[in-house]
């Protein structure tokens, strides 16, 4: 990979400092990061590595919203969570292989955006505040499309809140060779409305099946949906999987999250 | 820049740019070459290893993302006497490798899996080995070694 | 026997040191003073190249030189080893294999130019500084489009894109045609065998040294067969004398058939080493892999099979489609004629076979054997064949099969595709894997599935390799252009020590332990008095290597009768010291006896009046015990066996669920059954992954979909379930000393119909009518078969 300046600054603001530099780029787990750099797709010109910011690693819960640090490790949400928000503690549990879940974080998952991340199923669903530097940012407003976010050069994700639901469920169905979700369901279910986000399955990232949500808000069952169609247009075609198949597992996977609920 | 880190008990420092990799750092700054490498796309877990007491992926970590810390390397995973861990031991018992090139991460990955459950179900150890791959052994004398390294009670060897 | 003898379970000495990470894999190999390689690849998968200026990149930091074509004129191409000869007597057509791309890229991989600099990076800095002007053509990637139209050609200087068109046995060619015109049935299948990449854990690699002050070259590399590099790398490429050129292939990560061959890589170190007087090595990252590796597998068949009123086999023709890349790879033309045309009678009684094999160049990565090479292929068109037979005739399948099965009181058996098999008993196979896999259950299991919405299906696939290659006589008239006997010599020491020095190699196979066990169990010593020495032509008999299973068949062979000859000495020199005839003494346990007296020497004291001959035979016998043999086999080994899957199918996602995987295999004679059965389970976790994992795609403009392992689907744990092994069901090779045929390939052999064969079963005895899907079985194929 290309040489870059390494640093690791213990504040925010001296991050923050850091990553005004011309082609800095942060670094939090870099289970995505360092892959891609590997293949020379990325020549940053400083890494500046924000696991060294106290304040940016933790999980608090407080009034039904459990508000998860950036920097913390997927490892740490998993357990962390698995009796307050089991739904999410499920989704995070499988994300990679136990060594990624010990460096990758939520931050880092949800400013990458990948069109196959798990995360970014759960804070569609949940409609989660993504809190950065400078503002808060609406999970609807802030993913915006296969790797495209609302996200500001140097902006940094430093928290996650999640409005915990009565009940959710997490479904991934595993591309065969990545392991990613080659479609992955989380379905939140709160006292006035169901969340059903899907991650993996379209050419535009990340989305709301709003059909199955207003369905499922009125029945919360499985047979809610069953008259409901994905359209397969906008769905991704490729070697592991046509549009029409990744339409169908939208599908059978928000049925089986929602039976899991 | 000079990095310096806890690698098996013992302090050992050595030089790296920003983009030497910890996994680069061990086998070749230190020597250390019983962590592999075996894929470029984070997958393999050829090269997993120990920081700070958790299993990661050593080709996915900038050296300089360990400076200071607590390595542990497959070097470091026999007893003080020499002989063979409990893991190791079991891993010769149960013929849990052939060619032996992941099975410096295997090792690293079983042992960290049993410091957190001691007595894995066989779904649990093939889930948690997810991110290390193996070719020549189709995992049965692995899992099975793994079972027999907690404790649990396995099939005995080849019928004679 | 000794209690590390023939049969013994022996734990593998060799695990201490990969356990402990002092392994020394060639990786681990730094030399002072050392260049690193890096390869600009080619990104295009046809193009003519107009220039490559180097000019930029050339005085770039670190650089010590850049290399392309122009270095290597005068220098040779890489060989191949195997020569075909078409149906019309004709030889295939052979385009030269360069080092470096000449004039034209031809794959995806191929490559183009060679920065060696101080580092790794800075060679990799200096790549992207080198300008091609290239002008890109229509990439010939579909094999059939590729024959039918002759437009574009992979190679301008070929009259084709066909190498070879050939046909086995042509002579039985009409009277198949008169079997089909008279069958009472005809089942048709056309399927194909997916292109795979072997994916060792190691990647390959290649350290080229040379020393000026003996003028040697020698190069440390990933290989099966460090002798084989060393002849094809010293006679035909780079013309070195095999005395000033040595090869080392220390341990190795796995081979799996795509470390046989000789590369590019091994001989442009070596080259430019010698070149640049300092040590060049070459890292293979995983990606390069892909692209780089001699791909496995990648035919197109369409398979008939005749029958007659009683559901007897009466005939069986084919005609397919085998995908040589874009050159030939060292054993390439063998693979889809020889390897897999004599094994197209499976394990049985089918009196005639036509089989027509159509290699084509196509603009991809060169294709070769992999684990099976051939055999698999064989395997899994005959027996997803006769499950689909069975399926129209309303038939069971275990019982088409058995009724056609070539009997225990027939062999040997002379196949009418070339090849006699000595030994076996199908129908042992048969009853020992229906009985583990409780066939009898099966229906109970069914219905359970069913109750939870699974479709469960039960596929049995039965398979016979040829293995142990094998007979240089037999393959020399085949066209392989080598020899494939192996050697050992058995050194003995002065206090009784062994040191074996053989010509295969260990990659996995654990010969560390079992070539002693064999060795004790002569001479009824310790296995621990014995070591074995390979992976190096500086101290091993020129030997052929491993790979198809040969091994403990040519290469465990070989080092009996070195050391029957050791022992035969010894026994003289016992004779002496005894004052008895040679022909009384008798060893057994390490001593020597007279027969019919209370005299006798330990083993120890023969070996040292062999070093030290003050009381021996000096004007009958030279002094020392050390012996050399070469074995070359009269026969091919025949391991067949017997596997059985059951699965479980999602009807809403077309995922396979692997619930029970069965081995019933016949290897003859078993050394060490922990190692055996570690064999099967590597090859079904392989075949398991051919066949509904692993996938090996190109797009039309010949760029490789899969090209790393987030897109090429390895089988993992989860994956895979426990396996059930057996091997008790033994009918020993008759020809080679040890009565043993080989483990290494049968589980990928086996195991690809069986699964495929269970998942149809679970859709048609569920009311779907489909009659095959092309592997790999990923859910997504399923649903569609499932939804067509």
């Amino acid at each position: 990979m290309y040489n870059f300046e390494f640093v690791k600054p213990s504040t925010l603001d001296e991050a923050l400092a850091a990553l005004a530099d011309e082609d800095a780029q942060p670094l939090s787990g870099g289970q995505t990061l360092i892959p891609t750099m590997k293949q020379r797709l990325n020549q940053p010109s400083k890494l500046v590595s924000l696991l060294g910011i106290a304040d940016l690693v933790g999980i608090s819960d407080s009034g039904g919203t459990l508000s998860i640090k950036g920097a913390t490790n997927h490892a740490t949400v998993a357990r962390e969570t698995a009796s307050s928000f089991p739904g999410l503690s499920g989704l995070v549990a499988k994300i990679g292989d136990p060594a990624v879940r010990n460096r990758g974080t939520i931050g880092g998952s949800i400013a990458n955006n990948d069109p196959s991340a798990c995360y970014p199923a759960a804070a569609m669903a949940c409609q989660a505040t993504i809190v950065t530097n400078a503002r808060e940012i609406a999970a609807d407003d802030f993913f915006q499309g296969m790797f495209a976010t609302a996200l500001d050069e140097g902006e940094i994700v430093t928290e996650v809140r999640f409005p915990i639901p009565v009940a959710s469920n997490y479904q991934k169905f595993e591309q065969p060779a990545s392991r990613f979700p080659l479609t992955g369901v989380f379905v939140a279910k709160y006292g006035d409305r169901v969340g059903v986000g899907v991650t993996g399955a379209s050419n535009d990232g990340v989305f709301r099946w709003k059909e199955a949500e207003e369905a499922l808000a009125a029945n919360f069952s499985a047979d809610a949906i069953s008259n409901l169609t994905v359209p397969a247009d906008d769905m991704i075609s490729d070697l592991h999987g046509s549009a029409e198949y990744r339409a169908h597992l939208v599908k059978v996977m928000t049925g089986r999250a929602v039976a899991a609920c | 820049m000079k990095i310096s880190m806890t690698v098996n008990g013992k302090t050992m420092s050595g030089e790296a740019e920003g983009r030497t990799l910890l996994s680069t750092f061990l086998r070749e700054e230190l020597g250390l070459t019983g962590t592999h490498i075996g894929c470029d796309t984070s997958q393999c877990g050829a090269c997993t290893v120990h920081v700070d007491g958790k299993q990661v992926k050593s080709c996915t970590m900038f050296a300089a993302e360990a400076d200071g810390a607590e390595v542990a390397t497959i070097e470091g995973q026999a007893n003080a006497d020499g002989t063979l861990n409990k893991v190791q031991q079991a891993f010769q018992d149960h013929h849990g490798l052939q060619c032996g090139f992941c099975t410096p991460g295997m090792v690293m990955a079983a042992v960290s899996l049993l410091e957190t459950n001691a007595k894995p179900s066989e779904a649990e150890i093939r889930e948690h080995l997810q991110g290390n791959i193996c070719r020549c052994t189709g995992y049965h004398n692995i899992v099975k070694a793994i079972m027999a390294a907690s404790g649990q009670e396995v099939p005995a060897v080849a019928a004679e | 026997m000794p209690k590390d003898g023939i049969g013994a379970s022996t734990k593998r000495r060799e695990d201490i040191r990969f356990l402990t990470g002092t392994g020394r894999y060639t990786d681990d190999i730094n030399l002072a003073k050392q260049l690193h390689v890096h390869f600009l690849r080619a990104d295009v998968a046809h193009a003519t190249i107009n220039g490559i200026d180097t000019s930029a990149a050339d005085s770039m930091p670190g650089v010590a030189r850049i290399f392309t074509a122009k270095d290597f004129d005068g220098v040779g191409g890489l060989p191949c080893g195997w020569q075909v000869t078409d149906k019309h007597g004709q030889p295939m057509q052979e385009p030269k294999h360069p080092i470096l791309a000449e004039g034209k890229i031809r794959h995806v991989g191929e490559i183009v130019a060679a920065v060696v600099a101080d580092t790794v990076e800075q060679a990799r800095d200096a790549a992207e500084a080198i300008e091609l002007d290239l002008t890109e053509l229509p990439a010939v990637i579909d094999m059939k489009k590729a024959v039918a139209d002759a437009s574009v050609k992979v190679h301008d200087d070929l009259t084709s894109n066909l190498c070879y068109d050939w046909g086995f046995v042509e002579e039985n060619k009409a009277a198949v045609e008169d079997a089909f015109a008279k069958a009472a049935h005809v089942t048709t299948l056309e399927l194909k065998n997916n292109r795979l990449v072997a994916n060792p854990m190691e990647p390959r690699v290649a350290v080229g040294d040379f020393t000026a002050h003996d003028g040697m070259s020698t190069l440390y590399t990933t290989s099966q067969n460090p002798h084989v590099i060393r002849l094809l790398m010293g006679a035909f490429v780079l013309g070195i004398p095999e005395h000033k050129l040595r090869v080392v292939a220390p341990d190795v990560g796995g081979g799996f058939g795509t470390k046989i061959f000789h590369y590019a890589e091994e001989a442009f170190c070596t080259f430019a080493a010698k070149q640049l007087k300092r040590p060049v090595k070459w890292t293979s990252t995983r990606s390069e892999a892909f692209m780089s590796d001699a791909h496995g597998r990648d035919h197109v068949t369409k398979i008939e099979l005749a029958l007659d009123a009683d559901n007897n086999f009466t005939a069986i023709r084919t005609e397919t489609y085998a995908n040589m890349g874009a050159y030939l790879s060292t054993f390439a033309p063998s693979v889809p004629t020889w390897l897999h045309g004599t094994l197209m009678a499976g394990n049985y009684r089918t009196p005639v076979i036509y089989v027509n094999v159509k290699a084509v160049f196509t603009n991809t990565v060169p294709v070769d054997a992999y684990r099976g090479a051939g055999r698999p292929e064989a395997t899994y068109q005959l027996e997803r064949l006769i499950d689909q037979a069975a399926r129209e005739l309303k038939v069971s399948p275990v019982d088409l099969r058995r009724q056609n099965f070539i009997k225990p009181d027939q062999f040997p058996y002379a196949t009418p595709v070339a090849v006699e098999y000595d030994t076996g008993n199908y129908d042992a196979t048969l009853d020992k894997a229906l009985d583990l896999a409780d066939a009898a259950g099966f229906e109970a299991r069914a219905a359970d599935s069913k109750s939870r919405g699974k479709l469960r299906g039960f596929g049995v696939a039965n398979y016979i390799e040829a293995c142990g290659i094998a007979p240089s006589n037999l393959v020399g008239q085949l066209g392989a252009r080598a020899g494939l006997y192996e050697s050992a010599t058995v050194r003995v020491n002065a206090t009784g020590g062994i040191v074996v020095m053989t010509g295969s190699h260990s990659h996995g196979q654990g010969h560390e332990t079992t070539f002693p066990q064999v060795i004790a169990d002569m001479i009824g010593i310790g296995a621990d008095q014995v070591e074995i020495v390979h992976g190096d032509t500086a101290n091993t008999p020129m030997g052929m290597g491993t790979y198809g299973s040969r091994s403990l068949a040519v290469g465990g062979s070989a080092m009996v009768r070195a050391a029957e000859k050791v022992i035969n000495k010894a026994k003289k020199i016992a004779a002496h010291i005894m004052e008895a005839s040679d022909s009384d003494i008798e060893l057994k346990d390490g001593q020597f006896t007279v027969a019919g007296t209370d005299k006798s020497l330990a083993w120890g004291d023969v070996t040292l009046a062999a070093y030290v001959p003050h009381n021996y035979p000096l004007e009958d016998l030279e002094p020392g015990l050390e012996e050399t043999a070469f074995y070359d086999p009269s026969n091919f080994t025949y391991p067949a066996g017997t596997y059985i899957c059951e699965v479980e199918v999602d009807p809403d996602t077309g995922k396979i669920d692997v619930l029970n995987f069965t081995a019933a295999d016949d290897f003859g004679n078993v050394v060490n059954p922990m190692i055996v059965e570690g064999q099967v389970h590597g090859g079904v976790g392989q075949g398991i992954g051919q066949a509904m994992l692993e996938n090996c795609a190109y797009d039309e403009d010949g760029q490789l979909l899969s090209a790393s392992y987030m897109d090429y689907a390895m089988p993992r744990a989860a994956d895979l379930p426990m396996i059930t092994v057996d091997h008790s069901c033994q009918t020993p090779c008759t020809h080679n000393p040890l009565g043993v045929k080989g483990c290494g390939e049968a589980g990928a052999i086996g195991s690809p119909p069986a699964l495929v064969n269970a998942v149809l079963d679970a859709l048609n005895r569920n009311g779907h009518d489909i009659a095959h899907i092309d592997m790999p079985l990923t859910p997504s194929r399923v649903w569609q078969a499932m939804n067509k």
